[in-house]
């Protein structure tokens, strides 16, 4: 697999290493009433879809940066690279 | 372990193969033999829908109809018969856990291995010519005796072995290695290799002789969920109803149970598999070289039968990717250099259920009447027995089998994770 990273270009997918989806950017809520629930089901439960799937890959082989890779899990095809930082700031987070 | 009242019905008894029966075919053209299977027209109804066609699924239908009596069973497959994982793994059967959610479990599907053959009459090759797991260090050696301890409390076996009793097993490893020499190693004598198609058509025929509907190409596409209950399947073919539907795709398990509207603790992920030319006996059980993330095999027509590590990214593609091939291969040369003389043949991939945990399970789901088995990693294959047994117990009777009740779906929420390795809720490192 290729991914073609957003500051350098194609970079071939053994420089990186995959973390997982990439809904564990959006952290729950410590200070929620629900807290606990929302933790486990943050750290424990997946999507786990057949086809389109954003995930987290770590370029730690590169630059060090966090990448959202939009990839289909069907054919491995990679259709969408963002810089998680980017992502994160779009959804509300502060860095 | 007898696990079961043999129906002593006629059409069961007549079907059983023999070595007379071998002879008279043998002498008069084999023209007597018999479809091993019905193909029967789904019914509109049945007491017991197993969505999946695999070996666990087939063996969940098995033991539904030898150990409870549940005859009124159907077995839906979107393929054909165990053309899934059954027919895709590296066929290795062990019994070498060490936590005690899971080595009783895994003791007993060892235990129904060895009966297995004479069990449901047919020649599934159950060879147990033992697993051994390498240690490397003072530390790793500890590691592996307390395993051996825990293993022989569950009721298995296990030897340590030191340098000198390994060489001798196997005398061409590269004991002296830099970076990992090999001091000795955990031996299970009775772990193996079993022909793992065979144990899916002797369970499918097993089922089938006494009255279960095996349904080839009837995918399930959804679930008849009214008012929190389960009522049956949809397919192709038509809306099927079922009092219990128990759900066995391990590998698609996030896709199906998604009809459900449940999330589950899994990832799906590609395990590739690789096999050379056929070579004369050099390997005499299983090698596992955890250090370098490899294992080998020899099987009975003398290929090489090796793997390692998952590629580690989410994936339904069934095939994987050329790095991990190299990382495998590199596995093998650090652990025995003189499989650099042997050509690969083939090369596979499989889906595999990921867990948080590296933990399978086998329960009851929110949705009453739907029950789920599935989250078996990549060592799915070992417990096909006793995931059937286990899985037709919890159908028939409503409680999880006494080796099972660990394996729930709610483990996490209750702090009760089964994580042999100790790495947490992040699937590509079990």
């Amino acid at each position: 697999m290729i991914i073609d990273h957003p500051l350098l270009g194609p970079r071939d997918a053994q420089e990186f290493v995959i973390l997982g989806d990439a809904s564990l950017i959006d952290r729950p809520d410590w200070q929620a009433e629900d807290a606990a629930q929302q933790f486990h089901d943050y750290q424990h439960l997946r999507d786990n879809p057949a086809g389109e799937h954003r995930e987290l890959w770590f370029h730690e082989q590169g630059d060090r940066s966090w990448l959202v890779v939009t990839r289909s899990t069907l054919t491995h095809e990679v259709l969408k690279v963002e810089l998680a930082r980017d992502v994160a700031i779009a959804r509300g987070r502060n860095r | 372990m007898k696990t079961g009242a043999w129906i002593g019905h006629s059409a069961v008894d007549a079907m059983r193969y023999s070595v007379l029966q071998i002879l008279k075919e043998g002498l008069t053209g084999n023209r007597g033999w018999k479809p091993v299977w019905r193909e029967p027209e789904p019914k509109r109804r049945y007491d017991v829908i197993v969505v999946g066609g695999g070996g666990h699924g087939l063996a969940t239908a098995y033991y539904l109809a030898t150990v409870h009596g549940l005859t009124d069973v159907a077995v839906l497959e979107k393929g054909w018969l165990g053309s899934g994982n059954v027919g895709r793994n590296t066929t290795i059967v062990r019994s070498n856990y060490l936590l005690p959610g899971n080595e009783p479990f895994y003791e007993l599907s060892m235990k129904l291995w060895e009966g297995l053959e004479q069990e449901f009459n047919y020649n599934a090759m159950v060879s147990q010519r033992g697993i051994v797991n390498l240690y490397h260090s003072d530390a790793q050696r500890d590691a592996a005796a307390r395993r051996a301890n825990a293993m022989i409390l569950a009721g298995a076996d296990g030897v340590l072995l030191d340098r000198e009793a390994l060489e001798k097993k196997c005398p061409y490893l590269d004991y002296d290695n830099e970076r990992f020499p090999i001091k000795g190693g955990l031996w299970q004598p009775r772990g193996g290799t079993v022909r793992h198609d065979a144990v899916a058509w002797g369970y499918a025929r097993g089922a089938d002789r006494r009255g279960v509907d095996l349904i080839q190409n009837c995918e399930v596409t959804g679930f008849d969920i009214r008012n929190g209950v389960c009522h049956g399947v949809e397919t192709p073919r038509g809306t099927i109803g079922a009092d219990r539907v128990a759900v066995c795709v391990a590998g698609s398990s996030g896709k199906v149970m998604g009809y459900a509207g449940l999330r589950l603790p899994i990832e799906s992920h590609v395990l590739q598999a690789f096999v050379t030319e056929g070579l004369k006996p050099a390997i005499p059980g299983v090698i596992t070289y955890g250090a370098g993330h490899f294992y080998v095999s020899q099987s009975d027509k003398g290929g090489l039968v090796f793997g390692g590590d998952i590629d580690g990214y989410n994936s339904y593609a069934q095939r994987g990717n050329l790095p991990t091939l190299e990382d495998v291969c590199e596995g093998g040369m650090a652990l025995m250099p003189m499989i650099g003389r042997a050509r690969v043949l083939r090369i596979w991939g499989g889906l595999v259920d990921m867990s948080m945990d590296g933990s399978p399970f086998i329960d009851r789901t929110p949705v009453e009447g739907l029950l789920f088995n599935g989250g078996w990693n990549y060592g799915g294959f070992k417990a096909t027995p006793a995931s059937g047994y286990c899985y037709a117990h919890l159908i028939a009777t409503g409680e999880p089998h006494p080796v099972a009740t660990e394996m729930r779906l709610d483990r996490f929420e209750r702090g009760g994770a089964i994580d042999e390795k100790g790495v947490g809720a992040q699937p590509n490192l079990h």
